[in-house]
């Protein structure tokens, strides 16, 4: 909402806001008592704008068949030749106006809102020194048909029209030096949407009185009566209760000429506000919408059959509003219709053309009513329309000002196009007056942490309109019309808050009860990320929407179940509508990335959420406000959410070592990522076994699986799919892992209890074994560990050879095997005879031959 | 036993020819001095000390002797080869300490060639910042609780006293999952994970919970449709709005270093009341300097929002509102991120260049 410091001073008086006050200083008086400060406009255009008189004028047609005018203007004392007065050359394209005509130039130097600074420039074979400015130019209006000619701008102020003279200041003189400060309404202080609202909090800031300038229209207008207008109010479906229009009131004016022009004030006003001047009716009752916060309507009273009905929709209706957009209606929407058929306006929101104001019309009917915020804020969030009288309803008008706003439009429209105002008024309907509440005389006190008297207390609510009432310790406060947002104690507190002003609130570090530190599953978190960073990978974030497509080139079977994806319904884009249920599914597009600005060899990780779309498919329950649900309905809701797992994932590409002096380049393999998921498990004090497994977006012969003691799988890991890696175009032979991290740490705070070290002598013994290519090495590992037994210390696999020795589609696995009883020392009979046993266990399990 | 010296033609000594032993001695201390590598050193000791050297051979003679003339020659060929045995042991230590100082010399690398074997990777500082605000609010004694990404409505917006036509439930801002009517959307806060907690936990409450979030922005230079926050909450007996400014200021004191104080503005948001928008004292000027760049010269930067705890949230998490007050704010990570290291563009926060992760090293 934008106020202009010489509107504020209008309405607070010019001893509390002298001529010398400037924007940042009325801004800082208002921030005082609780209004946000946006900004502060006005000094957009920067001079020399000048009057100019137009002393020749010649009109030079174009090839491009358009005529051009070269004149001559008088700019007094900023003449090209300053010290001989010589006129200004200015080209200007307009035709509007002729020789002895006042216009305003802009000359080289000036710079106009845009910026669009002005320069002498070579133009249709002139040089061209300025510009003879448009209404449009100077951000005052619409009009594109020509330039202004000041004889018509201030046909209105004949004595102002007789003192222009060339080369004076026309910034000042069309009010564009105004400053205007922009404050933002949060959506409890609907009155702010005013000039009214804002200049009672800056003369409260002030410390002065405040008129307010509702009274005057107040005491003028007529009092309700039977031969108005007939209107009725016919809501058959209140929302939760309420009237969607509990107040209406409609005058009539009678031989008004609605062509008339907008004087200049009424235009500079409504231009400051950042709305354009258009017409009469519409700037009159947009100024006093700004002025009041009551938004009006204005329609042409022959176009309407007699009476106005307030209606909900009916199912199918339809509305072509202003906007040209015809809009099917909901039941809900409340319409303003004629004689309860035609819908003229979705009340509050928006108005079609059927009965609108046009350059014919004579006769006006000038409507102010009150809606319901929550029927307004519906309508005009259904229809996507946030208009300038949604925005004020949604958060509430004034229901007390209602007449009043009617009476000073139409004292204005009248006063500005003629006519005469009906006697007839109509009035109907009948606001609920706010509810008084108690508060406790101490509870700003309590709530703010600083002593505040009964009696400044007390002061405080009267100065912003409240009625107060003292009984005891007890406050009985009614709030005034304008403040709907006042409802309970701290609604109150926070008006005391504000008038002693919060930097007055002390610091108090208050002393919590000691907590545990962090969650065990939440150390093994930053354990994980910490040691893939050890690892050399480089932890990344991305965005956790992607596509079916990215499923496609992940390789995953039709039935894979990470194809089930939670959809957002209003995506970003359409190109990724979809959540990940694989950190993988990102992560992707980070690699690609990397290597594309050049780091081909990339090792990222990300930790995230994936997303598990529930089984059911439940909607979780949406209970009332301002009370704790049952339990069903919290375990309803519950169990409406997603799975929402947490997952490590990281992609290897390129060498994990530069060649270099230091020998030849290490390129990153299917084992790299083992390895990796392996460190992060050893560091979480976990050991996983490795098994050999096919799954996507792995390829088929170079993908693990990892798992705990207990089975629990909790990660693959291995090459990408050939596929996958040319569908996501990323380098040959990419490795990745992704782990399921809530799996790997759901034993995390588990307290490990230590074994007995052994000091008795090692016994070591190596073994060959023949087997055939498909047998992994992790189970003849694991079979001679059975066979072995507890005196097996550790088992290493130190070499595998292939070849004619052992034939074809064979291999041979090299183990050193290393025993350790707990208390004795073993003889080399006993090495051997545990040996064989590992050995044939082996053999039974995988069919492995010794090989001697 | 040496073996025979073929290279020395040995001079026979008479045990008791003084001058015969002196001028053995000179020899030996000659060929001493002369040996310039421990090879040759050991050389010239066997000819001058070994069994066949002149004074080996005088010092056998002695036990021919007779007894009175023994102890004389004893002592005179023992002072001799004393004497040429520390000599040889001199001069080797002398060669032996040129040895090692040549080795030294000798074994000299490179040291600026570094191969980059297991090259450490590296934290994005989103991630760092928010363990190294955790580790603020633990020292305070507070725990840090999570939530859900993709939340119940419930949770994200009629707990914390958003009605059902409040703005922010407007498609604009936030992200709904289908069917439309499924009563789900991306979280838009990190304020569910309050009600979660006020249900959850017991009073008296304090906890801080980071965490990823989502709005319908459009990804430009300062802005990111997912985003990180950081929330705090403390429920108890006699909270008070001073106890929340001291809690903030306690806050970015840690996090933006010592003189960074908070101020509170009047606001308004559905989950508080009062509520106050808060600014911290820019940690670049500590608001001394009119030009600066970092604040625009107004001395304060923009952080986020707080209040005392509205009733009707406590009440939707079932907690006496007259006898439990409580405060609450939020705040943005990646603009302490941005302000704490100078990140101008979001983009670089949020598109994954290993590069950017690799300025901030593991600890921030
Ligand atoms: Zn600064």
């Amino acid at each position: 909402m934008r106020a202009p410091v010489s509107w504020l001073r209008e309405l607070v008086g010019a001893e509390a806001v002298p001529e010398s006050m400037t924007g940042e200083q009325v801004a800082a008086a208002l921030v005082k008592v609780g209004l946000e400060e946006e900004g502060i406009h006005g000094g957009e255009i920067t001079g020399p704008l000048v009057v100019g008189r137009v002393l020749e004028l010649t009109p030079e047609p174009q090839k491009n068949g358009k005529t051009i005018n070269w004149c001559q203007v008088d700019v007094g004392e900023h003449g090209q030749r300053v010290t001989e007065g010589t006129p200004q050359g200015i080209v200007c394209g307009a035709h509007n106006f002729a020789v002895g005509d006042l216009v305003v130039c802009v000359l080289p130097g000036g710079v106009l809102p845009g910026p669009f600074p002005i320069s002498a420039r070579k133009t249709y074979g002139h040089v061209s020194n300025g510009m003879i400015c448009s209404a449009k130019e100077l951000g005052l209006g619409e009009d594109h048909d020509g330039i202004i000619v000041l004889s018509e701008w201030f046909a209105d102020q004949p004595e102002v029209l007789a003192s222009l003279e060339p080369g004076q200041d026309a910034i000042a003189l069309l009010g564009l030096a105004e400053e205007v400060v922009e404050v933002n309404v949060t959506p409890d202080r609907g009155y702010a949407f005013s000039m009214r609202g804002i200049a009672r909090d800056l003369a409260l800031s002030l410390g002065v009185d405040f008129t307010d300038p509702i009274d005057a229209p107040r005491a003028a207008a007529p009092a309700a009566n039977d031969s108005g207008y007939e209107v009725r109010l016919e809501d058959d479906a209140p929302i939760n209760g309420v009237e969607g229009c509990d107040r209406y009131v409609a005058r009539v004016i009678r031989g008004i000429d609605v062509t008339a022009q907008s004087p200049s004030w009424l235009k500079a006003r409504v231009t400051q506000m950042g709305m354009r001047p258009i017409s009469l009716a519409v700037d009159v009752t947009n100024y006093v919408m700004l002025l009041t916060g009551q938004p009006l309507h204005a329609f042409d009273l022959d176009k309407l059959s007699g009476s106005i009905v307030v209606r909900r929709a009916r199912a199918g209706e339809k509305l072509t509003t202003l906007d040209d957009i015809e809009r099917t209606l909901d039941p809900e929407d409340l319409l303003i219709t004629d004689a309860g058929e035609r819908p003229l306006v979705i009340a509050g929101v928006m108005g079609g053309e059927t009965c609108e104001i046009d350059e014919g019309s004579t006769n006006v009917l000038i409507e102010a009513a009150h809606f319901d915020p929550i029927s307004v804020a519906r309508s005009a969030r259904r229809h996507r329309l946030p208009s300038e009288a949604a925005k004020r309803f949604e958060r509430g008008v004034d229901p007390e000002i209602t007449a009043a706003a009617a009476q000073l439009a139409v004292e204005l429209l009248v006063q500005l196009g003629g006519g005469t105002v009906d006697a007839g008024a109509t009035d109907v309907g009948a606001p609920v007056p706010l509810d008084a509440f108690t508060m406790a005389a101490d509870l700003p006190s309590r709530l703010v942490g600083l002593e505040f008297s009964t009696d400044e207390v007390t002061t405080a609510l009267r100065r912003i309109g409240c009625e107060v009432a003292a009984d005891g310790e007890t406050l009985r406060v009614t709030p005034p019309s304008w403040r709907p947002d006042l409802r309970t104690g701290p609604d109150l507190v926070e008006e005391v808050a504000r008038s002693r002003g919060y930097d007055a609130i002390p610091s108090v570090l208050p002393q919590a009860p000691g907590g545990q530190g962090l969650t065990a599953g939440q150390r093994a978190r930053r354990l994980v990320a910490a040691t893939l960073a050890q690892q050399g990978l480089t932890e990344v974030l991305s965005y956790p929407f992607t596509s079916a497509a990215r499923h496609d080139a992940l390789q995953y079977a039709a039935d894979d179940a990470r194809r089930r994806a939670v959809t957002v319904a209003n995506p970003l884009s359409d190109e990724a509508p979809i959540l990940r249920t694989s950190v993988l599914d990102t992560l992707a597009d980070v690699a690609r990335r990397n290597v594309g600005r050049g780091m081909g060899d990339v090792a990222v990780y990300e930790l995230g959420l994936v997303y598990e779309p529930t089984e059911s498919g439940a909607k979780a329950p949406i209970p009332t406000l301002g009370q704790r649900p049952a339990d069903e309905v919290l375990d309803q809701i519950n169990a409406a959410v997603p799975a929402q797992p947490r997952h490590a994932a990281g992609i290897l590409a390129g060498a994990s070592r530069t060649a270099g002096p230091w020998g030849p380049a290490e390129p990153v393999g299917a084992a790299d990522a083992v390895a990796v998921v392996l460190a992060v498990a050893r560091a979480l004090g976990e050991t996983l076994t490795v098994t050999q497994t096919e799954h996507a977006p792995f390829h088929p012969g170079r993908c693990a699986e990892l798992a705990l003691a207990d089975g629990t799988v909790v990660a693959h890991a291995g090459e990408l799919h050939p596929k996958a890696v040319d569908a996501l175009e990323l380098p040959a032979r990419t490795a990745a892992f992704e782990i399921d991290l809530d799996a790997l740490t759901a034993g995390a705070g588990e307290v490990t209890q230590a074994r007995k070290l052994s000091t008795m002598p090692v016994a070591r013994t190596d073994v060959a074994l023949v087997v055939a290519e498909d047998v992994p090495a992790a189970t003849v590992e694991a079979a001679l560990r059975q066979g072995a037994g507890e005196q097996l210390e550790a088992v290493e696999l130190f070499d595998i050879y292939r070849g004619d020795q052992v034939g074809e589609g064979r291999k041979s696995l090299a183990y050193r095997l290393t025993f350790r009883p707990v208390d004795t020392t073993l003889t080399t009979a006993e090495v051997s005879a545990t040996r064989d046993r590992a050995v044939a266990e082996a053999a039974k399990a995988t069919g492995a031959e010794q090989r001697m | 036993m040496s073996g025979p010296n073929t290279s020395y033609d040995p001079v026979e000594v008479a045990a008791l020819d003084p001058a015969a032993i002196d001028a053995a001695v000179e020899q030996a201390l000659a060929a001493a001095a002369a040996a310039s590598t421990l090879e040759e050193l050991k050389a010239a000791r066997g000819a001058h000390q070994g069994d066949k050297s002149p004074l080996a051979l005088a010092n056998r003679e002695i036990g021919a002797l007779p007894p009175s003339a023994k102890a004389e020659a004893g002592k005179r060929v023992g002072g001799a080869r004393g004497r040429v045995g520390q000599a040889f042991a001199a001069r080797q230590a002398e060669l032996e300490a040129e040895r090692d100082e040549r080795i030294l010399v000798e074994e000299r690398l490179d040291m600026t060639v570094v191969p980059p074997r297991r090259p450490l990777g590296a934290r994005h500082p989103i991630s760092l910042t928010i363990e190294r605000i955790e580790e603020i609010f633990t020292g305070l004694g507070w725990e840090i609780a999570e939530g859900p990404e993709v939340e119940a409505e419930w949770f994200n917006f009629d707990s914390l006293n958003f009605g059902p036509d409040h703005p922010a439930r407007a498609m604009q801002d936030t992200f709904f999952l289908q069917p439309a009517d499924a009563g789900l959307v991306m979280r838009t806060h990190t304020s569910p994970v309050q009600s979660r907690a006020m249900l959850e936990r017991q009073l008296p409450l304090f906890i801080a919970c980071p965490g990823k979030v989502f709005r319908t922005d459009d990804l430009d230079a300062t802005h990111t449709p997912v985003f990180h926050q950081i929330e705090g909450l403390a429920v108890a007996e006699g909270l008070t709005m001073a106890n929340l400014k001291g809690t903030l200021d306690r806050f970015a004191a840690e996090l933006f270093g010592p003189g960074v104080t908070t101020r509170l503005r009047p606001s308004f948001f559905p989950f508080t009341e009062p509520s106050a928008e808060m600014d911290f004292k820019c940690p670049i000027c500590l608001g001394q300097d009119s030009g600066c760049r970092v604040c625009g010269g107004t001395g304060w930067i923009e952080w986020g929002g707080c209040g005392m705890v509205n009733r009707n949230v406590l009440a939707a998490a079932g907690i006496d509102p007259d006898r439990y007050t409580g405060f609450a704010f939020g705040m943005g990570i990646e603009r302490a991120v941005m302000l704490r290291h100078g990140v101008a563009d979001m983009f670089d926060i949020v598109e994954g260049d290993v590069r950017f992760s690799q300025q901030f090293g593991m600890e921030i």
